[in-house]
């Protein structure tokens, strides 16, 4: 169960719900995930991943962990909050805003967006112009844990944890461990 | 709330749409997002924090090379200062300009208001213009909120009179956060003309609200009547649990932050005060006083500094004094007052960590 939802916080009434990916399940797409990044990177010592707030702040670390596992280095690891740079404020709540740091800068380097659901685009438009203002990376990539499909803008991701075909109508929610008390992709309806 | 000074007009005027806190602080719900910020007396302890939170997010960003973001884009933001100011009218303008607002300042005396147009007709003159913030100074307490009932933009009281100055306010908390960590508990030492400084009365309010303790010392002349030196004022006077200290050591001795006020000429002129150079010596914040507060306490002024009068030169640019911080961290607070109040879209907040 959610351990500490911000307040505010939109929470919609599911009235089903099924589980798409286990904890086991996420763990095996992470290190994948991180295969591919050292992969495409050919394993740059200079790789930079940033995660986008929320669940994403907390997937980056875990991919970083996963590269020094294979790797024997830890890229360094950001935070973004990319709500002042949104096209569609109604959507960006009012929550306080939250830290965005990214130590040593992006100068020159090979940048991986880390995010947990990629919907229609409009938040990793907005976190490529907030990272564009923090200098100029040599390359931005994206890394998601779930695609769901719906793109508004023309948006691709690099690293995909798994595709996952939805409707509108249907709510795809990442739980972390560290805000949300588990592990786990769930697909909900809502009413 | 009594206040020591005059506010003219309704306490709650402009901000109907805000709940009143509960004195107790513990359940606030704020149903719909506040829309102007005139005084702080009506804002919850959890909105103060969410204010000083964005703010951190503001700082990290006015301090970047390339400082700009598109937050406010195409919005209009007026700064009409019927006052003098350097720092506060730079830092709103700076603030707005780094959101992406466009922002305009009007000045009383380079406006139509040096040709005798009243304050009622410049904000109709303004609104027909579509503005969507309005930053007002105003010698008269009380302007801010008459100005909020004839606008649809949104109102920021940059200092009105003698009766509150928010957002100087908000960046003390601020300040004194980023330093001490948390506010509730600490000693704030508050030096100066607590009559008349709309500074002294909104740092009263804001940290008491905040749950630190608060200590004032000044010249019997620079109190209300009703106020005993050497009291603690109760619940009735609206600043309950204000001490208000025999002298100037009593006030400073184990103090977390000391905060000198600007003495104005006009206070003496108005027979306040026998002399600066006696306020100088019974008032002034030095290095000896300084020595009574506690290891790392903070000296702070809101600014212009009255060297040598109010505070020692050797004190005002010493370790101890952040007095060029809180300039610093004006700009970032006023970036998150203005993205809070001016950012479109409407989120609804409640502290109990549910919807509404």
């Amino acid at each position: 169960m959610p351990k500490s939802r911000r307040p505010g916080e939109v929470q919609v009434t599911i009235d089903s719900e099924r589980v798409l990916l286990t904890q086991d399940d996420i763990r095996r797409a992470i290190t994948r995930i991180s295969h591919e990044i050292l992969e495409q990177n050919r394993a740059s010592r200079d790789l930079v991943l940033v995660g986008l707030h929320s669940r994403g702040v907390h997937l980056a670390p875990r991919i970083a962990d996963s590269i020094e596992r294979i790797e024997g280095f830890r890229p360094v690891v950001g935070s973004l909050d990319a709500r002042l740079w949104r096209d569609d404020p109604d959507v960006a709540s009012r929550q306080p805003l939250l830290p965005s740091d990214i130590p040593n800068g992006v100068d020159g380097k090979p940048v991986v967006i880390v995010d947990d659901v990629l919907y229609t685009g409009r938040t990793i438009r907005a976190a490529m112009e907030a990272l564009l203002d923090f200098g100029r990376a040599s390359r931005i990539q994206l890394a998601v844990l779930v695609d769901r499909g719906h793109r508004e803008l023309p948006i691709r991701p690099d690293f995909i944890g798994k595709n996952i075909p939805t409707a509108h109508g249907e709510r795809v929610q990442v739980r972390i461990t560290e805000i949300d008390g588990d592990d786990a992709v769930v697909l909900g309806r809502e009413n | 709330m009594t206040n020591p000074t005059t506010a003219v007009g309704n306490e709650n005027g402009g901000v109907a749409e805000s709940t009143p806190i509960a004195p107790s602080g513990e359940v606030e719900q704020v149903v719909v997002p506040r829309h102007h910020l005139l005084d702080l007396d009506d804002l919850a302890p959890a909105e103060i924090t969410d204010l000083l939170d964005s703010a951190v997010s503001m700082l990290e960003i006015a301090g970047r090379d390339i400082r700009k973001t598109p937050a406010l884009r195409g919005k209009t933001i007026i700064t009409m200062f019927f006052e003098n100011s350097t720092r506060t009218r730079v830092s709103f303008e700076q603030a707005g300009k780094i959101l992406g607002a466009d922002v305009i300042n009007v000045t009383a005396s380079a406006s139509s208001v040096s040709k005798g147009e009243s304050l009622l007709n410049t904000v109709k003159t303004l609104q027909a213009m579509h503005i969507d913030a309005l930053v007002v100074r105003h010698p008269h307490s009380g302007a801010p909120y008459f100005i909020s009932n004839h606008t649809d933009a949104s109102v920021i009281n940059a200092g009105d009179g003698t009766h509150a100055h928010p957002t100087q306010s908000l960046l003390d908390l601020f300040t004194v956060r980023n330093h001490l960590g948390d506010i509730a508990g600490k000693k704030i030492t508050i030096v100066g003309d607590v009559l008349y400084s709309r500074v002294a009365r909104s740092n009263i309010i804001a940290f008491q609200k905040m749950g630190a303790e608060v200590v004032v010392s000044c010249p019997n002349t620079l109190l209300p009547d009703e106020w005993q030196i050497g009291s603690t004022l109760g619940e009735e006077t609206g600043f309950g649990g204000l001490k208000l200290a025999r002298n100037v050591d009593e006030a400073v001795d184990g103090a977390d932050v000391v905060m000198a006020l600007r003495i104005q000429q006009e206070r003496q002129d108005a027979g306040h005060l026998p002399s600066l150079r006696e306020y100088s010596e019974r008032w002034g914040i030095n290095a000896t006083r300084m020595a009574l507060a506690n290891d790392g306490a903070l000296l702070m002024h809101p600014g212009p500094m009255n060297e040598g009068v109010e505070i020692s030169s050797e004190v005002a640019h010493g370790a101890q004094s952040v007095v060029e911080e809180q300039v610093r961290n004006g700009v970032a607070v006023r970036m998150a007052v203005l993205y809070t109040l001016c950012a479109p879209g409407k989120s609804i907040r409640a502290t109990n960590g549910d919807e509404v």
